[in-house]
């Protein structure tokens, strides 16, 4: 009888979530955004997105198997998750090999060396995004052009972000509202027809994933929110300030890594902190961070950075705002 | 502990930077290429070997109390000497090494040595430490600066065997982490497995 938790005197409600259930729920509501990438980039979002999971999968097995000796877990889906995130995070001609070698990252340094799934103090498939983001700058910023699977020309054209062409305007002094000019409209950058990585472009196919995910009670809507409305109001008192050189905070919300981030990166149940206060102050962190780097930073892009930055502060975060004692 | 011993015990069982985890601060910054570590490892061991022999002569005559400020002139003294000696005879290392040779004066593993070693023991064993700490510190950065090399800009001691830039993030500071961490995860592995045998 030792051996028993605490259990306190019945009736107990058995919850029937299951590390696989949590995680297939996740792959599930990934679907809609790789619906959309395919329609806008074709097969080589097919073809990147099963190389990342299959290279992750396949990782995590050899570590598991070879180097720990252990019970292997890659069918608890969590490795499925990284990899399909990590494929999200990419331009969709990103050469494979380079896709591989972040997939490997991801598992071999930011996940298995710290414990494997649930001590990783980091995002992994953050980790291998920002990898491949420093060690390969040119590749990871060549960014195709959105357009419908059916439209397709001869050769594939590579354009800017619509952030990208923001920081580079602002950079060499022009107003905001000109650069507008050049930028795809709000109802694309909603829909998703625009240059990107390929998984984060479709604001709409990332909320109705969200939506699935807050449904079925796998991520809250603290970490979100405030990530959102933390982005927005910082943005919207630069916008307010000086319109001609920041740009409107709606814009900051639909174009980048900001959804995808905010829904699905930052919620990692890993990662992120354990009580509500936490998860606010988290999500407030990661909104200030993404654009205080968007506005000043070097990168026109900081979701990623911004997420890994507020990853590390997760333990004090847990220790400011630990749950009450229940009756106490 | 026999002379060998002491000589030895840098290599590997005590190594400054892998098993003690001293003078880290040059082993992530130098490390980008095998030329700049063992130019960096060399350097060091000189100001060991030599600072060592110097203070354990003195050990005698320098009162305890201000036994830290006086290490610090003498490893300076010998310092100041490489550092003319590396911008004479071998300015391109002096270049890209730069800062971080003058900075040997406050590197842990010399004044460690001078206080743990050097001040309580003789010449002979202080001058057999000092060349022994001095190898296993060199040993260290070339396993690191080789990794960091080869993945980083696809070379080895300056001999391209790729085309264009390698994995970039091995030759800037993140990689200098992972590397470091890596290779003192290998060794501390080895070791619990020697020990386990």
């Amino acid at each position: 009888m030792d051996k028993l938790l605490q259990v306190s005197g019945s009736p107990h409600v058995h919850g029937d979530d299951s590390v696989k259930k949590i995680m297939w729920s996740v792959v599930i509501a990934l679907l809609p955004a790789l619906a959309v990438s395919v329609y806008y980039f074709g097969l080589p979002v097919l073809i990147l997105t099963l190389v990342s999971i299959a290279t992750c999968m396949l990782t995590e097995y050899l570590i598991q198997r070879f180097m720990l000796k252990g019970k292997v877990s890659i069918t608890d889906g969590s490795a499925v998750i990284t990899g399909l995130l990590l494929a999200f995070n990419v331009p969709s001609n990103l050469p494979v090999w380079i896709l591989m070698i972040g997939a490997f990252v991801a598992i071999a340094i930011a996940k298995m060396p710290f414990g494997g799934l649930g001590k990783n103090p980091f995002n992994p498939a953050l980790v291998g995004r920002v990898f491949l983001l420093i060690s390969f700058p040119v590749q990871m910023t060549t960014w195709p052009e959105a357009k419908p699977i059916w439209n397709l020309g001869a050769d594939v054209i590579t354009g800017p972000t619509p952030l990208g062409i923001l920081k580079e305007g602002v950079k060499n002094g022009q107003a905001v509202n000109d650069l507008m000019s050049e930028m795809p409209s709000y109802v694309d950058m909603l829909l998703g027809q625009m240059g990107g990585s390929f998984g984060e472009v479709s604001a709409i196919a990332i909320l109705i994933g969200a939506i699935f995910l807050l449904i079925r009670k796998v991520i809250t809507w603290e970490i979100p929110v405030s990530f959102l409305l933390t982005a927005f109001l910082f943005s919207g008192i630069f916008y307010l300030v000086d319109p001609t050189t920041y740009v409107n905070p709606c814009f900051h919300l639909v174009t980048g890594g900001m959804m995808l981030g905010a829904c699905f990166m930052a919620t990692d149940m890993v990662t992120s902190p354990t009580s509500r206060g936490g998860m606010l102050i988290f999500g407030a962190g990661c909104g200030l961070l993404t654009i205080i780097i968007r506005l000043f930073g070097a990168y026109p892009e900081g979701v990623s950075f911004s997420i890994l930055i507020m990853n590390a502060l997760v333990p004090l975060i847990n220790k400011g705002f630990k749950p009450k004692t229940y009756a106490k | 502990m026999s002379k060998l011993n002491i000589l030895t015990k840098g290599f590997f069982k005590e190594n400054p930077v892998l098993v003690l985890v001293l003078g880290t601060c040059p082993t992530l910054a130098v490390t980008t290429s095998v030329k700049n570590a063992l130019g960096m490892g060399l350097a060091t061991t000189f100001v060991l070997l030599m600072s060592n022999a110097i203070i354990s002569l003195l050990k005698n005559v320098i009162p305890d109390k201000v036994r830290i400020p006086s290490f610090i002139v003498i490893i300076a003294t010998f310092v100041s000497m490489i550092d003319l000696l590396i911008q004479g005879f071998l300015p391109s290392l002096a270049s890209s090494l730069g800062i971080f040779i003058p900075l040997i004066v406050v590197n842990c593993i010399v004044l460690g040595r001078a206080e743990a070693f050097a001040s309580k023991n003789t010449v002979g064993d202080s001058i057999l430490d000092g060349i022994g700490m001095g190898i296993g510190f060199t040993i260290a950065l070339t396993i690191i600066g080789s990794v960091r090399e080869i993945l980083g800009s696809g070379s080895f001691l300056d001999y391209k065997f790729i085309q264009g830039d390698g994995i970039l993030i091995f030759v800037l500071a993140p990689g200098a982490f992972i590397v470091f961490g890596f290779t003192v995860a290998l060794v501390r592995y080895l070791q619990s497995k020697k020990k386990a045998s």
